[in-house]
This record gives structure tokens, C-alpha cells and sequence, in this order.
């Protein structure tokens, strides 16, 4: 490798060292082995601050190679801060390929949302994780959560969800909804909206979780049970919204409030703006898209 | 040729890429047991240790893992030579002590309780076993379902261990604990991590 005088530095094929892939692989087969484990791994420092997504960059900076096509969301956008960064990233440091569009990626990577897009086998769905440990908040001690996981003792769980009941009626858990894998692992599916869950019940893509700070990887491999905690007789159920996306007309997706103005106008949004702009090319729109007036006027003389 | 040469010789042309494509085909392998992952000749280790079970050693062994090597590999001086100058990986002085094991002879292997297991806190502490097979079609069929697999898949590797159905039962039976397995045949790979059920295919 030569360095372009132009260039500030010369870093390995997507940043990692080669040593540091080769310990992220070895977690991640691990993961994969056992669906829902959380693995410790000897979690880098990169190049941006923890709660940015270091734990899902890792992981995908340890599995992505020239061919592939990278998609990274956050909230379900490809355009905010986050997306932005790590896509940047990623094209200078392993100069790959990316896209906005889920259905010609080969990697997404996804901060707390799930494409609305089916997704299928062969993508890799890469998680970036804050909190692995689905019962942190219940029981601090690392030494004694393992221990629980180790003995399959989730009581503790089933008493928050319990607790939820007793309290507000229903079960008031909305995002990190926890789920049990493959019957054995409670697993926190990462903060995304509980919405998202059934998406990953024996979903076709590989599904991989990096959490940088807490150093942990765990994985869900296609076709794997995921299955969201509850009751038989308050069963889980997912959000549903009163009205379709303002922009898209878009129902049964996940969506967003954005405010309007400051006398409490706002309106209702796909989370997920590729799915969202793809229905506007096609000609759905919602009852606030900005361009209904002109595609309408642009449409309609033909009819 | 010298074992100096020998040991030298016969790495990744590209290290980054190569490694990178066969981590690829591990994980997708292992992520759908049964598959069968093309693998082209990227390394050129000293016999009896095959091209794909070397490529699969060079991307996934360093000095941080114990890899222990079973008799035939054992008594080929070059083949330790070649492992310990591409990968630095120690040997283990005992199966249960590695994190890879390398079996050219599956046949005639040790149990599979022999290597280590992980334990129920820590689970991924076990042994990756690495066994040559000659292909993945000819063999006794292994029907298998479990995670990664829709309904069934199915692979023939020949040679297998002794009892493997049996073993690999009692295998899945330790559940979180337990070793997996990585098939490198010429040319081909495919796995059976810890969580994949062989269905018996006789009557």
C-alpha cells in the first residue's frame, strides 16, 4: 500500500488491525453458535465517542470486505447525524459501496430500528447496542446476571413485566422490549421499538449485536425463534397508530412525531425514510406531503 | 524442500481479503448449518493439513488461541512449522485446553467431550473443531434442523468420528456448553454449531 501524499494517515482495510477482526470474528461464531449469549470481547476504541455506535462499527468493521454494499440507519433514517458519519466512515476507510436503499444492501448496519423492507437471507443486520444485559436494571452485579443467565433464572423479568401490570394495567415496556431466543437466552433486542420485535422472530438475514462500551456481541441467527416475554393473559402486542404516515400514507409502520410549529402542530412520519420516500416515488402520499400539490398537478392532467 | 521453506511458503497472497473471504464463508456457514460455502484455494499448507482446514486456521488463529492438533498433524514437523509461522498460534497441551482444534483424521479422533466444553457462566470457552473431510456429499446423509436452518438441510461429510450421531446428541444435550464444528472439505465448507439437531435418516 502506497500512501497519497494527500492522505492524512494510511489505516488497515476498515480501520480494525488485523488481530482485533480476527478476536471480533472468533465472538461473533461464538454468537452465532450460541443465539442470545452475550460475548465478551476486547471492545477497541474508534475513532468516535462511545454511544455512537462503537460496539455495531466493530462488528461490522470485522465482517465487511470490498464486495459488499453498506446501509446504515439510525432511528430508522439515512439521513441524520449518525448514518451519515458511519456511512462516511466506512466509504473512506474500507471504500465500499453504499446505499439508502435496504432491499440492495449486503450489510445494514442500524441504530434501534429494523427496515420495513422484508429483508432477505444473505443481508447481515448489524445492531449497535448501549445496555447487552437485559436485566442490568434489575440486578447491577455482573457476577450475579451471568449466574442468572447461566441457570436460566429469568423470574426476575417475568416480575418486572408483572410489575408493569400492576401498575399501569398493561405492560408499559415500549422499546428494549425483552425477547427469549431459540427457548433458552433472554435477550435485550437492543432499544428498538417493541414494534420491531415480531421482525426478528425467524427472520431470513443474519441478525448481529455490538455493543462497544459493555463489550459484548451476540448474534440471532435466520430462522431463529425470538420470542417477546409475556402473559397469557396480557399477551404482547405491538404499537399501533391512530393515522397513516402525513407524508407517504403509509399504515401498519413504525412512525415518528415531528413537531410543526410552536403552537402544537405536528404531524406523523415513517421512522424509516427509505421505505417512505420509496412509496412517494411510487405515488402514495400522505395527507401532508408537500409535493401532493405538484404531483397531483403533474399527474392528473394524464387522467 | 526444507521444513524452513516449507513453513514459510504457502500463506495468504492478501492477507486483509483472503482472511476476510473466508471469515465470510465460516460465518455463513455457521450461521446456516448445512450450507455449503465455496471456498477457493487461498492457502497452500504442508499435507496432510488441507488448503480450506489451513485458510480456515489463518483467519481465525493467532497467538491469543491455543490450537491442538491431532496425530497426523501432530507427527508432521512442517505442518506445526507452518502453523506457528503464519498464525503464532501455541499448541495446547491437551484438547481441553484449545481454542481450535485441527483434526485430519476424524475417524479416529478423541471424543468430543475430551476438548473443552465453556462452561454454563461462560459457554463460548470451548473448542472450534476444525475436521478434514474428503467431501460433504458422499458420506452417510445427516439431516439437520435447528437455528438457521428453515425446515431441514442436509449434508453427507465421510469419515466422520465414531458414533457421531450419538456424540453430537450428547453434544447438543450440554447446551449452552458444547464445541462446534467446522467441515473443510477441498474446495468447500460447512458447519454444525452447537445448536444444530441431526434428525436420524435410517429406516
Amino acid at each position: 500500500m502506497t500512501a497519497q501524499p494527500t492522505e492524512i494517515a494510511t489505516y488497515n482495510f476498515a480501520y480494525l488491525d488485523e488481530q482485533t477482526k480476527r478476536m471480533i470474528r472468533r465472538a461473533i461464531l461464538k454468537g452465532i453458535a450460541i443465539p442470545g449469549y452475550q460475548v465478551p470481547f476486547a471492545s477497541r476504541e474508534m475513532p468516535m465517542p462511545y454511544g455512537w455506535g462503537t460496539g455495531g462499527v466493530q462488528v461490522t468493521a470485522s465482517i465487511i470486505g470490498p464486495d459488499d454494499v453498506l446501509k446504515v440507519i439510525d432511528q430508522g433514517a439515512d439521513d441524520t447525524t449518525n448514518a451519515v458519519s458511519i456511512r462516511a466512515f466506512f466509504k473512506k476507510v474500507a471504500k465500499v459501496v453504499v446505499t439508502t436503499d435496504t432491499a440492495t444492501a449486503t450489510i445494514i448496519q442500524t441504530r434501534h430500528r429494523i427496515p420495513e423492507h422484508p429483508l432477505t437471507a444473505g443481508q447481515v443486520l448489524v445492531f449497535q447496542v448501549p445496555i447487552p444485559e437485559p436485566l442490568r436494571f434489575l440486578e447491577p452485579r455482573e457476577t450475579e446476571t451471568r449466574k442468572m443467565h447461566a441457570l436460566e433464572e429469568y423470574g426476575l423479568m417475568h416480575v418486572k413485566l408483572y410489575e408493569d401490570i400492576a401498575r399501569h394495567g398493561r405492560i408499559a415496556t415500549t422499546y428494549a422490549y425483552p425477547v427469549k431466543v431459540e427457548g433458552r437466552y433472554v435477550m435485550d433486542p437492543s432499544p428498538t421499538p417493541k414494534f420491531d420485535n415480531p421482525k426478528m422472530h425467524r427472520s431470513p438475514a443474519l441478525q448481529l449485536f455490538g455493543a462497544g462500551r459493555e463489550k459484548r456481541i451476540y448474534a440471532v441467527p435466520p430462522f431463529t425463534d425470538v420470542v417477546s416475554l409475556d402473559f397469557e393473559d396480557h399477551p404482547f402486542e405491538v404499537q399501533t397508530f391512530d393515522q397513516p404516515c402525513a407524508l407517504c400514507g403509509a399504515e401498519n409502520v413504525y412512525l415518528d412525531e415531528v413537531i410543526l410549529d410552536d403552537h402544537g402542530g405536528h404531524m406523523f412520519v415513517c421512522s424509516d425514510t427509505d421505505h417512505c420516500e420509496k412509496r412517494r416515488a411510487d405515488g402514495h402520499h400522505g395527507h401532508l406531503a408537500p409535493e401532493t400539490h405538484l404531483a397531483s398537478e403533474k399527474t392528473e392532467p394524464a387522467e | 524442500m526444507d521444513i524452513a521453506t516449507q513453513s514459510i511458503d504457502g500463506g495468504f497472497a492478501e492477507p486483509v481479503f483472503n482472511a476476510q473471504a473466508v471469515f465470510r464463508a465460516i460465518m455463513d456457514a455457521m450461521a446456516r448449518p448445512g450450507t455449503v460455502q465455496n471456498l477457493p484455494q487461498l492457502a497452500r499448507p504442508p499435507a496432510p493439513l488441507s488448503a480450506t482446514a489451513g485458510a480456515v486456521a489463518l483467519s481465525l488463529c493467532d497467538n491469543d488461541t491455543p490450537v491442538w492438533l491431532d496425530s497426523p498433524l501432530q507427527a508432521e514437523a512442517a505442518v506445526k512449522a507452518w502453523l506457528g509461522f503464519h498464525t503464532g498460534a501455541p499448541s495446547a497441551n491437551t484438547p481441553a485446553d484449545a481454542h481450535f482444534a485441527l483434526i485430519a483424521n476424524p475417524k479416529e479422533m478423541a471424543a468430543l467431550d475430551g476438548f473443552a466444553q465453556g462452561t454454563q457462566e461462560y459457554p463460548d470457552r470451548s473448542t472450534t473443531l476444525i475436521l478434514l473431510v474428503d467431501d460433504l456429499a458422499s458420506g452417510p446423509s445427516l439431516l439437520l434442523e435447528g437455528p438457521g436452518i428453515e425446515k431441514t438441510s442436509m449434508i453427507a461429510p465421510p469419515g466422520m468420528p465414531r458414533h457421531f450421531v450419538e456424540q453430537w446428541k450428547q453434544n447438543n444435550q450440554r447446551f449452552p456448553r458444547g464445541v462446534d464444528i467446522i467441515l473443510a472439505a477441498p474446495g468447500h465448507l460447512a458447519c454444525l454449531p452447537r445448536t444444530t439437531r441431526i434428525k436420524t435418516m435410517e429406516a
